[in-house]
């Protein structure tokens, strides 16, 4: 059991939670994630590791719900345990001095950007970062990685804050005005990490991009989170998670997360509709002692 | 012929004996059962027991503790039963096997003890069949409650074991007899390894693997889960920091194989590995009561690819979750398939059909990613190859297609590499395998021993728990004697 010591609000349907885990806190470097399983029925789901507190002993992760797992954590406070969390898992970011460095975070990548921005930039390269996002409610970590970055760049899709745009347009605009850029990491939606590999392709600028199929046991015993890299069977839970984007079948990692997406419905609906049913028999509940008092009366 | 011991409690001469048919194991019926995940075998009454344990020569060389991995003291245990001291023959049995109630379930006793019985060796009398009489007494134990366990002095010394599978709950079981402290570290949040991922359910319930482990931890073993050695602490600070005294390495053969051929990425195609660790561990059959999905296989045809206990286990409970057609696709013939006979027989009572002597070359998608068929190839067997068997060659203009809707792969494993790549001076083979001495599983590290599939390669439960046995020995060795010094073999 793993217990949640803080959890804090970072934007609409997105949390940071705190979490004791001394052994993972102790070894978690940039670039690696956990497997979380919150009870006994639940399924096991990979989470890039924000930052971790070693003499605390905890780490954090920043966790968008979108399905029903991710919105049962949301549901857990302070106080609350989860029943599993294993790490960290797979290869480190390679952390050295490239030179200039192009950091590209979409929608919760960001979160999952940042400590490697951050290791990059100890490191003595220049970052320039590149922050997108849905909405101005959704732009995440502005503030830090603005401290970690020579130049943070903001976007987002319906122009409510910052420039609108997507992450894209900012990195074309860098790579035609002549920006010398030494490497790309881009961490966000597989649409998004796509689009920047066809960009930087073009380019010929060496291209890293994290990848998030789905995965079951995080140490290369399924097989499951297998990816297409250089036409060759990869597990990213083993050899990556980040792979070199150039060399990356983003097709078939789209087609591959799609494979449960009617489960996923299907288990989130019913997550709602149970989750529905408990909050009328709350209501009721609250409204029993009034019933008794009133029986009481006559 | 031997003749029996003065003391035995057997009214039977040896004609008698032989004379007497072995009793069958009483099954769940084939038809109920291909629906179910409960498991097949219903086990002796002890009736049945003692009939069958009266059937045993007792040799006086007994080649049946010859021919086991671990050295179960056969013939004791059997007396013990005839005897009708059940709980002495778990006793007794418990000595060498800390893990009987698995071990009578998935062992291949045809393979071992039953190879090695006398009896089998007469015209049409078959072996004794001490899987079942195993099977018998350590699930009588368990049903009684009793449990005769050793007292031992604590030595003070500290042993950590990595992976929770057979070689790892042997050496642990072992050890803790003989008085160390031992805690066991699982990379997964359940205990067993591939006991609880792998095997399913109607062949080797949780339930027997829970109560084995809560044996082991009345002997006082340790365990701790989610803890992947060497991502979230590695060998070198097991020993360190964390002052064990010796490490046990048992983390399992690991990585799925693919075969390397067009359409392996679509939806429906699944790694044994994961198809097994999908129902057993994470109950998707039980979705949506558990959030861990699958594809539905209801009224789909569902193929898997190999012949061995893994591609068996996988495509029995494909049909228990509703395929309309299970097949067994494998290049070879029956005849070399790796798998058990009983399993075999299993299989083909429930209602799987096989396809011998065919290979997949590849998967056809729907056009949108999803799995449609296999394109396969018929094959014949040519002059043998390096496992000693007929290679199977492909034949020319024999293609055909299969239409399928999950195919599941089972064509063997590669060395996980996590361990080895985190522990410096661990010395492993070309295929990546770490290196133990046969005798005393000792590896490159001092106070480094490693057993099991991570040393061979796949094998059997038992083979990883005789691995486990002898690394036990030497471990105990070790920590008495501090001598490291290999020995002269």
């Amino acid at each position: 059991m793993f217990k949640i010591l803080q959890t804090q609000p970072l934007a609409p349907g997105i949390k940071r939670f705190v979490i004791e885990a001394p052994r993972i806190a102790r070894r978690q470097k940039p670039g690696q994630f956990v497997i979380l399983r919150i009870n006994e029925t639940g399924e096991r789901i990979p989470i890039t590791i924000e930052s971790s507190d070693p003499v605390a002993g905890t780490i954090s992760i920043v966790v968008q719900a979108v399905g029903k797992t991710t919105h049962l954590l949301h549901s857990l406070g302070a106080g609350e345990f989860l029943a599993d969390i294993v790490g960290p898992l797979g290869k480190p970011s390679e952390i050295a001095k490239f030179g200039t460095v192009v950091v590209v975070g979409g929608g919760v990548g960001t979160a999952m950007a940042y400590p490697t921005a951050a290791a990059l930039k100890r490191a003595g390269n220049r970052v320039i970062s590149i922050i997108g996002a849905r909405n101005k409610e959704l732009v995440l970590l502005e503030k830090e990685m603005g401290a970690v970055s020579d130049i943070l760049l903001v976007t987002t899709d319906d122009g409510s804050y910052a420039e609108r745009g997507f992450v894209t347009d900012k990195l074309r605009d860098l790579i035609q005005t002549g920006t010398h850029i030494d490497l790309v990491l881009a961490v966000g939606p597989v649409v998004m990490m796509r689009a920047v590999a066809e960009l930087t392709g073009g380019a010929h600028i060496p291209t890293v991009v994290s990848l998030n199929p789905i995965m079951i046991d995080g140490t290369g015993m399924c097989g499951g989170c297998r990816v297409l890299v250089d036409g060759k069977s990869q597990f990213a839970c083993v050899d990556g998670p980040e792979f070199e984007a150039h060399q990356v079948n983003f097709d078939v990692l789209i087609q591959r997360n799609a494979m449960y997406r009617e489960a996923e419905r299907r288990s989130m609906e019913e997550f709602m509709r149970e989750r529905a049913g408990q909050e009328e028999r709350a209501h009721n509940q609250a409204g029993e002692p009034r019933a008794v008092l009133q029986e009481g009366e006559r | 012929m031997t003749q029996p011991a003065a003391r035995s409690a057997n009214p039977l001469t040896l004609k008698e004996r032989m004379k007497v048919p072995r009793q069958l194991m009483p099954e769940q019926d084939a038809a109920l059962r291909s629906a179910a995940f409960t498991e097949v075998n219903l086990g002796y009454s002890p009736e049945l027991a003692r009939q069958e344990a009266m059937r045993c020569l007792e040799c006086a060389k007994a080649t049946c503790v010859q021919s086991c991995p671990v050295g179960v003291k056969v013939k004791e245990f059997v007396q013990l039963i005839v005897a009708g001291d059940f709980a002495g023959a778990a006793a007794k049995i418990r000595e060498d096997n800390v893990l009987p109630a698995i071990t009578g379930r998935v062992c291949p006793q045809e393979d071992h003890c039953e190879a090695g019985c006398k009896l089998g060796k007469t015209k049409n009398v078959k072996p004794l069949g001490i899987g079942y009489l195993e099977r018998f007494v350590a699930d009588y134990e368990q049903r009684m409650g009793i449990r005769h366990l050793p007292k031992v002095p604590p030595t003070g010394k500290k042993v950590a074991v990595v992976g929770s599978g057979p070689s790892g709950l042997t050496v642990a079981g072992d050890l803790a007899q003989r008085g160390h402290k031992v805690r066991v570290f699982e990379a997964l949040h359940e205990l067993g390894g591939v006991l609880v991922y792998g095997i399913p359910e109607f062949r080797l319930p949780k339930q027997i693997i829970r109560e084995q482990l809560d044996c082991l931890r009345d002997m006082g073993v340790e365990f701790e889960t989610d803890v992947v050695v060497g991502r979230t602490v590695t060998i070198d600070e097991l020993m360190g920091e964390e002052g064990y005294d010796a490490v046990f390495i048992g983390t399992g053969a690991g990585s799925p194989q693919f075969m390397g051929i067009p359409g392996e990425h679509l939806n429906g195609v699944y790694s044994a590995n994961e198809f097994l660790t999908r129902i057993n561990l994470m109950k998707a059959y039980q979705f949506p009561r558990y959030d861990e999905p699958m594809v539905d296989m209801h009224g789909k045809d569902v193929a898997v690819i190999g012949g061995g206990n893994t591609a068996l286990d996988a495509i029995r409970s494909a049909l228990r979750l509703g395929a309309r057609k299970a097949y067994v696709v494998y290049r070879r013939s029956e005849a070399e398939m790796p798998a058990r006979i009983e399993e075999v027989h299993h299989a083909q009572q429930e209602g799987i059909e096989f396809h011998m002597l065919t290979n997949p070359v590849e998967f056809l998608s729907d056009g949108k990613g999803w799995l449609v068929a296999a394109r396969c190839v018929g094959m014949e067997l040519g002059e043998p190859d390096a496992s000693g068997r007929r290679r199977p060659v492909p034949i020319a203009g024999s293609e055909f297609e299969l239409p399928l809707s999950v195919a599941v792969i089972a064509v063997g494993t590669s060395a996980n590499p996590i361990v080895q790549s985190t522990t410096p001076g661990l010395a492993t083979d070309k295929r990546g395998y770490i290196q133990a001495d046969g005798a005393t599983q000792r590896t490159s590290r001092k106070g480094v021993f490693a057993g099991g599939d991570i040393v061979t390669g796949s094998a059997t439960v038992i083979l990883a728990m005789g691995a486990g046995r002898r690394a036990a020995k030497s471990i105990h060795e070790y920590l008495t004697s501090g001598a490291w010094e290999a020995v002269p073999t």
